[in-house]
């Protein structure tokens, strides 16, 4: 088998885990549309704010949801000792590495086409420049699900991952809130130009910390 | 048991304590007060060396991480020299902030800018906490050596997309900052004096704290190993004691 086979075996493992117990859809959905709703108590929808910030909102809402499914994506290692039988299965921990944060990147990426029907119902946006949107997202997302995932290893067999996952991943992924912020706000504000620039950020991004975490896996995952 | 020959150590506090009082000599009475700001801008001197010893330390802690890493020099110092460096840091880190802070209210109006340098500054601060926090999970010594090595090298690399993605999204919103580089040019001769004797002080006191800081480390360690012992020979003894015949199949 070859790396991408291998990689395409873990995510499939994991999303049919997920399609089984169904904690992405039933638990971390809702919470992500509740977080919507929220903002537009804190913001008070009649003051106009809301539609001016979206992209902040919609990013905020799909980080804090990216948190719980990293912290989910190792729940499931944990349970029933699964970690060991993933170690001992002679595949390549870059393929772990690769399958788990794919399988992230899936799941995440259903969440936030939902979550932003969710930001063009509630607060009122119009999503146009499709192109430059979808980019933005898939590349966001990839790099925080690389990054996440990275951290998930690193702190899996501790009994503080829940809290410690938040506390070291939302500086390193700082500057992925800031480039898809700022992207899709040109984007919705049809200037697709000024976009592409914050869209090369999230690439160089997405590449750099899949790169590092293909690398690194295989030493973080020897930790008993 | 220390980082540095004790001797050296102890000439290194000293020189350390003497500098500072020095520095405090020229930053309260030696320097002229600023023509414009006054006497608030004698903060400088003590926040400019903060500040770069906050960015020393990361690297020293980034290095030492990266010589962990590396199997041929890999060994016991260099993961405790990278947590007591960033552990002084961070504590730099916020000793920047707070005396920034403090400066920037009477002479920009304010407590906090949204500056690319502020920001950055204040990214930096959370991403070593967090790895700090991470050095405090227990683990076995090798494992908890890896990990924060790793975690200090993703932080190490996420400093520059930070200072870049935040420098590019101030300074397309406002034109010029508060940090005019233009600026600095004209500084008065005991100024800039202090100004580096100021950052030479505070180098020297990074090293003796790190040095200190290691030496606790390795005290702690010595510790903890003693009270393991110490257990171990306690539980043997009491099995022996309890049944002789039975130690074999105690459990």
């Amino acid at each position: 088998m070859n790396l991408v086979q291998e990689a395409s075996l873990v995510a499939e493992k994991d999303l049919r885990i997920e399609l089984r117990s169904r904690v992405t859809v039933q638990q971390i959905l809702p919470f992500g549309l509740v977080v919507l709703l929220l903002f537009a108590f804190a913001l008070d929808p009649d003051r106009g704010v809301l539609r001016d910030v979206a992209p902040g909102l919609f990013w905020i809402t799909a980080l804090l949801a990216a948190l719980l499914a990293v912290s989910r994506s190792f729940a499931i290692e944990v349970e029933h000792g699964a970690r060991d039988g993933l170690r001992l299965s002679g595949l390549d921990p870059a393929a772990i590495f690769l399958g788990k944060a794919a399988a992230v990147t899936i799941e995440l990426l259903v969440l936030e086409t939902v979550l932003s029907v969710g930001v063009v119902v509630l607060f009122d946006v119009a999503l146009n420049a499709v192109l430059p949107l979808v980019l933005a997202a898939v590349l966001a997302t990839v790099g925080v699900a690389a990054t996440g995932t990275l951290y998930g290893a690193l702190v899996a067999s501790s009994g503080t991952r829940e809290t410690l996952v938040p506390l070291l991943l939302l500086p390193v992924v700082s500057p992925v809130l800031l480039g898809a912020t700022r992207g899709w706000e040109a984007a919705i504000d049809g200037v697709p130009s000024e976009a592409w620039p914050w869209i090369g950020l999230l690439a160089v991004f997405a590449v750099l910390y899949t790169s590092i975490g293909t690398l690194a896996f295989g030493t973080l995952l020897e930790d008993a | 048991m220390t980082l540095f020959n004790p001797t050296v150590a102890r000439v290194l506090g000293w020189l350390t304590l003497a500098s500072l009082i020095v520095l405090a000599l020229f930053g309260l009475w030696g320097a002229p007060p600023d023509d414009v700001q006054g006497d608030v801008q004698r903060l400088m001197y003590l926040h400019v060396p903060a500040a770069w010893v906050a960015y020393l330390a990361f690297a020293v802690t980034s290095l030492a991480s990266a010589l962990w890493l590396w199997e041929r020099t890999r060994s016991p110092v260099w993961d405790r020299v990278a947590g007591a460096s960033a552990e002084l840091g961070v504590m730099f880190t916020a000793l920047t902030l707070i005396i920034g802070s403090l400066w920037g209210r009477p002479v920009w109006g304010v407590w906090w800018a949204w500056d690319a340098r502020l920001v950055t500054t204040a990214v930096l601060f959370f991403l070593y906490l967090g790895y700090l926090a991470l050095r405090r999970v227990p683990a076995d010594a090798d494992v908890r050596a890896r990990r924060c090595a790793i975690a200090a090298l993703i932080a190490f690399i996420d400093v520059p997309i930070v200072h870049f993605s935040v420098t590019w999204w101030r300074t397309l919103h406002q034109e010029g900052t508060v940090f005019d580089p233009e600026l600095k040019a004209n500084i008065h001769g005991t100024m800039a004096f202090t100004l580096w004797f100021g950052v030479l002080a505070f180098t020297l006191l990074f090293a003796y704290l790190l040095d200190r800081r290691y030496r606790l480390e390795c005290l702690n360690e010595g510790l903890a190993d003693r009270q393991l012992r110490r257990a171990i020979e306690e539980r043997v003894r009491g099995a022996a004691d309890r049944d002789a015949p039975k130690v074999g199949a105690d459990r």
